[in-house]
């Protein structure tokens, strides 16, 4: 049995709001950085650059990347051996989004309730999905997440028989019903199966997974470079002003599913895929 | 095309302004976006005034972190322009003439904008710490207990924003999306 203290989650989580609002993985920037010399609009090209100096910019100047830091988003791994001390999980985390967000000078963007919609002014809750899983390791994954593309995002229960050719139409569609609203150019996170929350689920962690890597299924890997090249063959290009770099990635999970269904969740996010992971 | 222009706007201006030119905005230019504009609406349902004087003048959909001590504001980009579509052909019909956001607006606000001579620019969505670097100062004139969705008055200086949206209703994101489709 491994004793975690509370106080050290509150300050991992706090670290990671504001690291994660500041700084792109290297993965994201790096293709972000690539994609300038690639995209064949003038004015696309324009624009990637100044997504460039953008991530520049943050990181000096300690601004925010996007001023929408967000609703924060945690996936959370309990190893089976780990013992929490001090508190609770729960509360440990929405305490350390709450610092993140006073102290990091990070946007309130959460309302208490969907209908009387009154600021919460310190981003709590959170959303957090907790996976049991063997040892004695917490494992912290935050993703804040913006609502200009989280708005764009759908989920389709589609019929066995539509098969990956449906599947393919409901990823291609999504992105264009998005168009310019999503901030693109987009990473979109694509769910296959499960029912419908899992599939959702699926959408969104696949978004945490570095956009360099693809899956490790073979068909699935296929269909990710597919959808990519479709999508960038739409022409909404950086920012929706015409070009060919719609979205710098296609991230697929894929689950089990019924008999009698095909879900399919798309979550779309902007060039700003924010995440940041750390064990205790 | 390159165009620079200060703010309040009027026909002249406006009508220079065609889709596709990248335009640098100095001047007062006011935010607010969702809860600003439900209560700007009500206020009209009321009969009262708006809290600001909106002829000729620019409406920004945004609302900003909050700012490091010693800066003016936060990170500062645009937010998603359609969700303030039920309110916008109100405001320009009594005189708004311009709106900084991103993405689509209805078939309604594209005939406001051709009716009022008015102009849709969008600006890059996501650069919000890059659009920071273009604003002088900001102060809330309004809604203060909206917190980052209060109405702000910005003074900017070449604050980079694209024509989406023409006073003759050209619209940018249909025809440069046609042009790089395969």
């Amino acid at each position: 049995m491994k004793e975690i203290e509370v106080s050290s989650i509150i300050s991992a989580v706090k670290d990671m709001c504001i690291e994660a609002s500041h700084f792109l993985t290297k993965d994201m920037e790096d293709t972000l950085v690539k994609a300038v010399d690639a995209e064949e609009s003038e004015l696309g090209k324009q624009v990637l650059k100044k997504l460039e100096d953008n991530l520049k910019i943050a990181k000096e100047d300690m601004i925010p990347i996007c001023q929408d830091t967000g609703m924060a988003v945690l996936f959370v791994e309990v190893g089976q051996e780990v013992h929490i001390t001090g508190g609770n999980l729960t509360d440990a985390i929405n305490e350390g989004v709450r610092q993140g967000y006073v102290d990091g000078f990070l946007r309130k963007s959460v309302v208490s309730d969907p209908i009387e919609r009154v600021n919460t002014k310190d981003n709590t809750p959170a959303v957090i999905h907790y996976d049991i899983v063997p040892g004695d390791k917490l494992k912290l994954t935050i993703a804040p997440k913006g609502f200009g593309s989280e708005n764009m995002s759908r989920v389709f229960m589609l019929k066995p028989a539509d098969g990956i050719e449906g599947v393919k139409d409901a990823i291609v569609n999504a992105v264009k019903d998005a168009g310019p609203n999503a901030c693109p150019p987009m990473v979109v996170g694509v769910g296959i199966g499960g029912t419908f929350e899992k599939c959702a689920l699926l959408a969104k962690k696949a978004l945490t997974r570095p956009v360099n890597v693809h899956s490790e299924i073979p068909y699935v890997k296929d269909l990710e470079i597919e959808m990519l090249k479709r999508i960038n063959e739409s022409g909404i290009g950086p920012g929706g002003l015409g070009g060919t770099t719609t979205a710098l990635a296609v991230n697929i999970n894929t689950y089990a599913t019924h008999i009698a269904g095909l879900p399919v969740a798309v979550n779309i996010c902007c060039h700003v895929n924010r995440h940041s992971t750390r064990e205790l | 095309m390159d165009k620079y222009i200060t703010t309040p706007l009027d026909d002249s201006i406006v009508n220079d302004l065609h889709a596709g030119d990248m335009v640098y905005i100095t001047g007062t230019i006011y935010t607010a976006r969702d809860a600003a504009h439900l209560r700007m609406y009500n206020t009209l349902r009321e009969n009262k005034p708006l809290p600001f004087d909106i002829k000729g003048n620019i409406i920004y959909y945004m609302g900003p972190s909050p700012a490091r001590e010693g800066r003016p504001i936060g990170s500062a980009g645009p937010t998603t322009a359609s969700r303030m579509d039920k309110y916008t052909p109100e405001l320009l019909d009594l005189g708004l003439k311009g709106m900084i956001g991103k993405g689509k607006r209805t078939e309604d606000v594209k005939s406001a904008i051709i009716r009022n001579n008015a102009v849709y620019f969008a600006a890059i969505g996501g650069a919000g710490a890059l659009l920071s670097k273009s604003i002088q100062t900001s102060k809330v004139i309004a809604y203060d207990d909206l917190g980052t969705e209060a109405i702000r008055e910005l003074e900017v200086k070449d604050f980079p924003v694209i024509v989406v949206i023409d006073s003759e209703g050209n619209n940018l994101y249909e025809t440069a999306i046609e042009k790089f489709k395969k």
